[in-house]
């Protein structure tokens, strides 16, 4: 279908009253406005768009840096929280279903941001709710506006989304976010190197996803010969309770951890990046060095997050 | 001395026969066309011998016909399955099943993490794979295959 001028949606209408549940939801296009809008606010981040609305956060488990920047992103929009940070602080601790806390939630706001440990439950909630739903992180499934400031942070960097390398390295196996990031930046052909240990390598299916779209990927045990080559490298940690042989971690684990004298022979360009929390993955030597950016993406999650809630409750 | 060619189970007049059902899933066809539910004479013959699914099971259901969309429901189970509509003893038309695109109740979610298995949600997949049947859940996105495969 083509849309002449007077049909086309405006930006401030394409999103407006869809939830937000998977980065699958976006097309091409809408991804891409969401990243411009997160430019305006990184340069004006202050704008009362949101007065008079009360957004609800609901935070079934806990959660530092999403909420945080969730929380902090609204209250620069002039908008009301309600909410809690704790399951055992609503009355799902007396039994409650996700069911009837949404429905009654439902009629106290005009949008949910949801994390729940339930895979699935930010769909269902937003079945159930008449507002939209932001998945604020669904168990080890989605979690899609980590994915698109993860994008932000890359184009911000790189200039350019298109033909990038990127390395992910660590937990491939078990981590959302690399997952969500492998799926969304298969559109704009990356070549992507995974490194892992054999017991967390990057899941078949993905593997299988990028063959059929015929973009390159390579898997490797260790990084250090390959560096140079990175664009990005996305660090996630290497959690001792993953593996079932204690031995075997034991064996990987000074492997997957990025120290500063590994950077020597990197792109100038070359950026680092991390979900957070970082425990031992990262040297604290790196931290210093201006390929270091994993704070700098924690606080494009305000500007990010802000252009998601006004995209979706339609107000720019 | 040649054997008599005889019928495994007996013919029927008028109503359905599913032919080329996998042996172990013949009460799961049963289940899901809700076959203990209706008052028809059903008739049904298991462990049977086939070239092509080594045993298969075969049910006549007198005084009954199926809308495609019913039927198809046993593609999970049975995507072998050939149905011959019977009217007065004869076949009066073939029909095979066909894997649908979306599967809406039926199976379970493998993930034990997926919310259709904390609450009361009628799950909900895409069909991904029609050969061997592999189904993405609509609410967890995880993958059940026809291995994992459990019907309600």
């Amino acid at each position: 279908m083509i849309l002449n001028n007077a049909e086309k949606p405006n930006r401030a209408t394409i999103m407006k009253n869809r939830s937000l549940v998977s980065i699958d939801d976006l097309t091409t296009d809408e991804v891409l406005r969401i990243l411009d809008l997160a430019g305006e606010f990184e340069i004006n981040p202050v704008q009362k768009l949101l007065d008079g609305k009360v957004i609800a956060t609901l935070f079934f488990e806990p959660s530092t840096r999403t909420r945080l920047s969730f929380e902090s992103a609204i209250s620069r929009l002039g908008g009301k929280i309600v909410g809690f940070s704790d399951a055992n602080c609503s009355s799902v601790s007396k039994g409650e279903t996700l069911h009837d806390t949404i429905r009654m939630v439902n009629s106290y706001c005009d949008l949910i941001v949801m994390r729940h440990p339930v895979e699935g439950s930010a769909r269902f909630a937003s079945e159930i709710a008449t507002v939209p739903v932001i998945n604020a992180g669904d168990g080890a499934n989605q979690h899609p506006t980590q994915t698109l400031l993860d994008m932000y942070s890359i184009r911000k960097t790189q200039g350019t989304l298109d033909n990038l390398n990127i390395f992910m390295v660590g937990d491939l196996k078990y981590g959302r976010t690399v997952h969500s990031l492998v799926m969304a930046m298969s559109r704009w052909n990356t070549t992507f190197n995974f490194i892992s240990p054999e017991e967390l390598s990057m899941p078949d299916e993905f593997k299988l996803y990028l063959e059929n779209l015929n973009l390159k990927y390579y898997e490797h045990s260790d990084f250090t010969e390959i560096i140079s080559k990175a664009d990005i490298i996305y660090m996630t940690r290497v959690q001792k309770e993953r593996f079932s042989d204690p031995i075997e971690y034991e064996k990987v684990k000074n492997v997957y951890v990025l120290k500063n004298s590994m950077l020597r022979n990197t792109k100038p360009n070359m950026r680092i990046l991390h979900p957070l929390p970082r425990v031992n993955e990262i040297h604290t030597d790196v931290d210093s060095n201006p390929k270091a950016y994993y704070f700098e993406q924690a606080l494009n999650g305000v500007y990010t997050r802000q252009a998601i809630l006004c995209s979706v409750l339609g107000v720019k | 001395m040649k054997e008599p060619k005889q019928l495994s189970v007996s013919a029927i007049q008028n109503g359905t026969v599913i032919d080329h059902i996998p042996a172990n899933n013949l009460f799961k066809v049963i289940q899901i066309l809700r076959l203990d539910h209706i008052d028809s004479q059903i008739t049904f013959g298991t462990n049977l011998e086939s070239k092509k699914l080594g045993r298969k099971a075969i049910i006549k259901i007198s005084d009954k016909y199926f809308e495609d969309d019913d039927i198809n429901r046993i593609a999970l189970v049975a995507p072998d399955a050939k149905l011959n509509i019977i009217r007065d003893y004869e076949v009066v038309e073939k029909k095979v099943v066909v894997v649908p695109d979306f599967i809406v109740g039926i199976a379970k979610c493998v993930n034990p993490k997926c919310i259709t298995n904390f609450e009361h949600v009628t799950t909900r997949f895409k069909v991904v794979s029609k050969k061997n049947v592999s189904l993405k859940c609509y609410y967890c996105e995880k993958i059940t295959n026809q291995e994992n495969m459990q019907i309600f």
